[in-house]
């Protein structure tokens, strides 16, 4: 148990031991080697890399220097990454093999090891994180802590102003001017829909009862999406701390927070910050000595995409099935065991602290008119930088492709990007200078969601693009409700069939007929906007479509059935590359001649068109 | 104080409806039908099927109207284009995924997902696609599963689940291949199913129904050399005239026995008899164990489905259990012994047939208890259901038989009998005779009200001899749940407990004709088909079921006493605690 005095003398001194971790003119002479400790740098052996350099250091008597595990640094692409504070030194793609480099090359002899070092898209050696320009048009509040604090530590995150928000709302602030500061804020809900967060606090105080709740929704779903998978690895107690202040503000005692049992590591890191907050009398009875109590409670979900839905989500912590409640009553009035609940999304939990400590002025100030603060992606597809990013609301498509993002790989042209993952829609090329905010997205035809971004480039079928997120809402539908559990099923039989060149064209019509009548009478947002892929890629692709239907024809490799390969006799220059690589001899043709595809032995690989130095093969 | 009525539109006609009401509900109040199909009042208020929506003036999307209550200054619109459209599309994807066999379908005639389809005249399917295949699940005794025919309404979960308390099926996988299944995917017969057949009575469409046995009556009325005896439990004469259109309630006894014998069966006997028996011996042993305090409170023992609820989830109150079998094992058991005997008919020879509102009662019929000498009580049960189809088959016009009588001796019965059928009437039957036993007289005061109407649970104080009984009579098992608990954890103060497992008793049984969720929302079925009994009983002269002289005639010729040894033997039965799941 800690006194508020405690606290602010545990603040102090740790932040000047960590200094080094945010300023690069730290007079220190530690150094601290950062390795990620997110999923996806953990799957590619980053805890043998920390094993390996504390060996090391170990080994060679070296003091001075730490090895430290934090979360995410967001560019996943490039992992497993290692970064060197306080000179901000950026190691991508370090492998355990590399440590003993690093220490004898960076830390004893005081070089960098150039060959482990990232390259831009023109291929320059950038050698600190903040000139990546990755990083230089983001804007980090909910990832403020991912990769420069240990998670597990809750010692370090109280250095970075951490449970301060906190003890500012329980000591000095009424339930009342905490909502008047969230509603100031102009924050809306990241789970998706944009609900304004403060007013769902103000609705869920309103409901006067003895036992309210606060819950966490971490079921993060969408197909690649994981911007809440790595707050929750780099900086859980964000997230437990602002749930303490909506507990305080709408009078709740209890919180839960749902997460995805598929996601161990950050189940297990908010398990350890609960027990340490615990520890810290920051969670539990009279917090920093007031009257307030709360507590927070993990349940783990079983992978149904379903139980992202608010009120799927709270029937699966009553442990009933994963369904949707019909709304209204909405869960501020009729939440868990019918008692008033406030459900908000992880990201949204991460703003709040800051928002406290900061002034509703300083979030608001960024962003667009109707969408303030920042937005975290999960940038995907055919981009180069492959990874996590927090964006200014208003940012544009193309600035997060291009100059976050680095591109479409392989000199291919951009087609289209989902956002809001199999609820949402594609943005085509002629949008790609909309601001993204919720206003805008759904203007176009497709929705923030809670933050997946996919890019396509232009080998991609829009065909196929719906029929996969249609693959995805057919296996994830509930099944409690008609339109949802037989009419998206029968509108993936359809998109099949235009696959497989065995559609015509009142498919088209049937399809869209079925996808609005879903989005109308489904029960849930799952249902109401499982159409969305559909309707989105025929109102700018609808030429695919008839193409498909119609012509049989796919443009792409993608639907087998459909796609031929030909070669541009004008573009070949008779290298014969293309036969050399053909798996089945399907490429005809003499030495140094232009050479033809044998329609009947060609399997549509694809293999020719990847090895054509010309681009002749399409 | 007036209630406040709150006034909206709907469809441009001005509706007051009371503070509560669903707009489904106000719609109806000025001739407005909303179509429904998941809608099961009071049972099933989940809006899963769509069917209902409407559209709210100012309102985003659609509103679920067997679900969304009225408002003051609501504007409704039930019929828009919008709404039009979307449930034609619904209509046609619950059609598309639905094994359209209607002609080979017991529910044709009688299925709410045909009703629908006639109503939007559903010419063809214009979302035809992939039809769930699901094996049939025939090996329980009462209930048979056809998926095939399921829509996934979950009128059946909520029953079971809710109203029963039982939890036998609920529904498994996602989105399309979401099915209603037991634990494992296992037969209802080998999961903790009690049989009572109330997801029958709640199901729209053909995926429950009773395992159909009049292929063997048939068979059996067709062989000269077995003598087939029908005997007709009480509360299927108050309902069989339903399925030939004739009011809900409509008593039909004559009719009944007539098509009974003109079906050919040998001899067309009163199961309300054996219900008179039923009350001697249960009378007997209530009296017994009153007077030594001994295992009480005692529970009735009539209904199958209760039996076998108790046996799988109360093993250790098995001991409260009268120890008599129900009235047509009862009536089963002396007719293959002392009315065999007494006609020097062959009992080998006697096929003795249970016309029962129960499906139940086909698993108590195999019972390895209901036996005698190697025999079987009764031979075959049918459902009120099969009967009609039965009479059907054999082109008789129900409406126009002249009425008949029972036949003798067997036909004899009481009014005590007949009340049997409804939640308190075995009680209420029991009552009458304890009184009279303990006090020694012949008491006017028979009619036991306290133990009367629909509610589940009947509490009531009767004095007998000085003596305050008090008394409970539960209906539908969630509340014999209740009842049991009071008395596990010692709180209950009851000597007497009647248990029935459906919900209002016989009348409402699972074998009964079944009513669509519109007419049970208008209508208390239960209400109408107990009030025909209790008119029954009213009329009959004799009201007691130990002044029945068939009765007493048979004690005194045969059984001695009630509880004599032969008494012991041909009538009662014995428990057994009872696995759940047989897997």
């Amino acid at each position: 148990m800690k006194t508020i005095e405690e606290l602010h003398k545990i603040r102090k001194d740790k932040r000047e031991e960590l200094d080094l971790r945010v300023n690069t003119k730290s007079d220190t002479r530690e150094k601290h080697i950062l390795v990620c400790h997110g999923t996806g740098c953990t799957s590619s052996k980053s805890p043998e890399i920390l094993k390996r350099f504390r060996e090391i250091l170990k080994e060679k008597d070296i003091k001075n220097v730490r090895v430290i595990k934090t979360g995410c640094f967001g560019l996943c692409a490039k992992g497993p990454i290692v970064i060197i504070r306080p000179e901000d030194t950026f190691y991508a793609m370090v492998t355990p093999d590399d440590c003993e480099e690093i220490i004898q090359t960076h830390i004893i002899e005081g070089n960098k090891v150039e060959r482990l070092l990232c390259k831009d898209i023109d291929g320059n050696v950038v050698d600190r994180l903040d000139d990546l320009a990755f990083y230089k048009k983001q804007k980090r509040i909910a990832l403020k802590n991912c990769g420069v604090i240990n998670p597990e530590e809750i010692d370090e995150y109280i250095a970075f102003d951490g449970y301060l928000a906190l003890e500012k709302v329980l000591t000095e602030m009424k339930p009342d001017e905490v909502i008047n500061i969230i509603k100031e804020s102009g924050i809306r809900g990241r789970g998706g829909a944009g609900f304004p967060t403060g007013k769902k606090w103000e609705l869920t105080k309103a409901y006067e009862d003895k036992q309210k709740y606060v819950v966490c929704n971490a079921d993060e779903g969408d197909p690649g999406a994981f911007m809440d998978r790595s707050i929750l690895e780099g900086d859980p107690h964000s997230v437990l701390e602002a749930m303490a202040i909506a507990g305080y503000t709408i009078g709740a005692n209890k919180g839960f927070i749902y997460v995805r049992a598929e996601y161990p590591i950050a189940v297990q890191r908010l398990k350890i910050a609960i027990s340490q907050a615990r520890d810290y009398g920051i969670l539990g009875k009279n917090i920093f000595g007031t009257d307030f109590s709360f507590d927070i409670e993990i349940r783990l979900g079983a992978g149904a995409f379903v139980c992202g839905e608010e009120t799927a989500l709270l029937e699966s912590i009553e442990g009933k099935r994963g369904q949707p409640r019909l709304k209204p009553p909405y869960p501020a009035e009729h939440g868990l065991w019918g008692k008033p609940t406030l459900i908000n999304n992880v990201e949204t939990y991460a703003n709040i602290a800051q928002i406290i400590l900061k002034g509703s002025k300083w979030y608001s100030s960024i962003g667009t008119e109707n969408s303030k603060g920042t937005k975290v992606f999960a940038l995907g597809g055919n981009v180069n930088n492959i990874g996590l990013v927090e964006v200014p609301m208003g940012t544009t498509l193309r600035e997060i492709v291009y100059d976050i993002g680095g591109g479409i790989p392989n000199g291919r042209d951009f087609k289209a990007a989902q956002t809001g993952g199999p609820s949402g829609g594609c943005i085509p090329k002629e949008h790609l200078d909309t601001p993204i905010d919720y206003e805008s997205l759904k203007e176009i035809g497709s929705m923030m969601g809670s933050g997946g971004l996919i890019v396509m480039d232009d080998t991609k079928c829009m065909v196929s693009l719906a029929k996969f997120y249609l693959e995805f809402t057919v296996s994830e539908s509930c099944g409690k409700c008609t339109p949802c559990r037989i009419g998206t099923k029968r509108m993936l039989e359809i998109l099949e069939k235009l696959c497989n060149g065995e559609g015509s064209e009142s498919d088209i019509y049937k399809l869209e007929k079925l996808a609005t009548n879903i989005q109308k009478s489904s029960i849930c947002g799952l249902g109401q906007s499982a159409p969305n892929p559909v309707i989105s890629t025929l109102k700018y692709f609808r030429d695919e479509f008839k193409e498909h239907a119609i012509d049989k024809e796919c443009k792409t490799l993608e639907c087998k059935a459909l796609s031929k390969i030909t070669i541009d006799e004008e573009k070949c220059k008779g290298c014969g590359l293309c036969q050399k690589h053909c798996p089945v001899n399907a490429i005809e043709g003499e030495a140094r001649e232009k050479r033809t595809i044998n329609q009947e032995k060609c399997i549509k690989c694809g293999t020719c068109l990847a090895n054509c130095p010309f681009h002749a093969i399409g | 104080m007036k209630e406040e009525l709150i006034t909206l539109t709907i469809d441009g006609q001005e509706v007051k409806a009371k503070k509560g009401t669903t707009i489904l509900q106000a719609a109806k109040t000025v001739g407005i039908d909303i179509p429904t199909l998941c809608f099961l009042k009071d049972i099933n208020e989940v809006g899963d099927c769509r069917m209902c929506i409407v559209e709210i003036e100012g309102r985003r999307g659609f509103a679920t109207s067997c679900i969304q209550k009225v408002e003051e200054g609501m504007v409704v619109h039930t019929n828009t284009q919008n709404v039009s459209e979307a449930r034609r599309v619904i209509l046609d994807l619950i059609l598309s995924n639905h094994h359209r066999d209607c002609l080979t379908c017991t529910r044709n005639g009688n299925c709410e997902l045909q009703q629908l389809a006639k109503k939007f005249n559903v010419l063809d399917i214009e979302f035809e696609g992939e039809i769930s295949e699901h094996e049939i699940d025939n090996l329980s005794p009462s209930i048979v599963r056809d998926f095939n025919k399921c829509i996934l309404c979950r009128r059946c979960v909520a029953t079971c689940k809710n109203v029963q308390e039982i939890g036998a099926i609920d529904c498994i996988n996602r989105g399309f291949e979401s099915c209603i299944s037991t634990v494992g995917n296992y037969s209802l017969n080998d999961v903790n199913c009690t049989n009572c057949g109330q997801c029958i009575q709640s199901c729209p469409t053909g995926a429950l129904h009773e395992k159909e046995t009049i292929d063997d009556v048939w068979m059996k009325l067709k062989d000269p050399d077995t003598y087939v005896i029908a005997q007709t439990a009480p509360a299927v004469r108050v309902a069989l005239g339903e399925e030939f259109g004739m009011d809900i309630g409509t008593n039909v006894t004559g009719k009944m026995v007539t098509a009974l014998q003109r079906l050919g069966f040998d001899k067309v006997f009163d199961t309300n008899t054996g219900a008179d028996f039923t009350i001697m011996e249960e009378a007997n042993e209530f009296i017994e164990r009153f007077t030594e305090n001994d295992n009480l409170p005692m529970i009735t023992s009539c209904s199958p489905g209760w039996v076998k609820y108790i046996e799988m989830n109360y093993p250790e109150l098995l001991p409260h259990l009268s120890t008599c079998k129900s009235p047509h094992q009862m009536l089963g058991s002396l007719l293959k012994t002392y009315y065999a005997k007494k006609e020097g008919i062959n009992p080998e020879k006697i096929y003795v047939v249970s016309i029962m509102p129960c499906v139940a009662k086909k698993f108590e019929r195999q019972r390895p208890e209901m036996k005698n000498n190697g025999l079987c009580d009764v031979d075959n049960v049918i459902t009120t259901r099969e009967l009609s189809r039965m009479i059907k088959q054999a082109n008789i016009e129900f409406e126009n038989l002249e009425e008949n009588k029972f036949d003798n001796p067997m036909g004899e019965a009481t009014g005590a009998g007949a009340i049997f059928g409804t939640t308190g009437g075995v009680m209420e039957a029991a009552l009458r005779t304890a009184q009279d036993t303990l006090t020694g007289k012949d008491l006017d005061k028979i009619d036991f009200e306290q133990v009367r109407g629909g509610d589940g649970i009947k509490k009531a104080t009767v004095n007998i001899a000085g003596k305050d009984i008090n008394v409970v009579a539960a209906s539908g098992l969630a509340n014999a749940k209740k009842i049991l608990e009071e008395i596990k954890e010692g709180k209950a103060d009851y000597q007497f407990v009647e248990i029935m497992a459906c919900p209002g008793g016989c009348v409402m049984g699972g074998g009964q004709p079944i009513k669509s969720s519109k007419i049970r929302s208008e209508v208390d079925v239960r209400k109408l088909r107990a009030d025909a009994l209790y008119s029954i009983d009213e009329k009959s002269t004799i009201r007691k079921s130990h002044e029945n002289p068939v009765v007493k005639k048979i004690y005194e010729e045969y059984l001695e006493k009630p509880g004599s040894y032969r008494a012991e033997k041909l009538l009662h039965t014995k428990y057994q605690k009872r696995e759940k799941y047989q897997l």
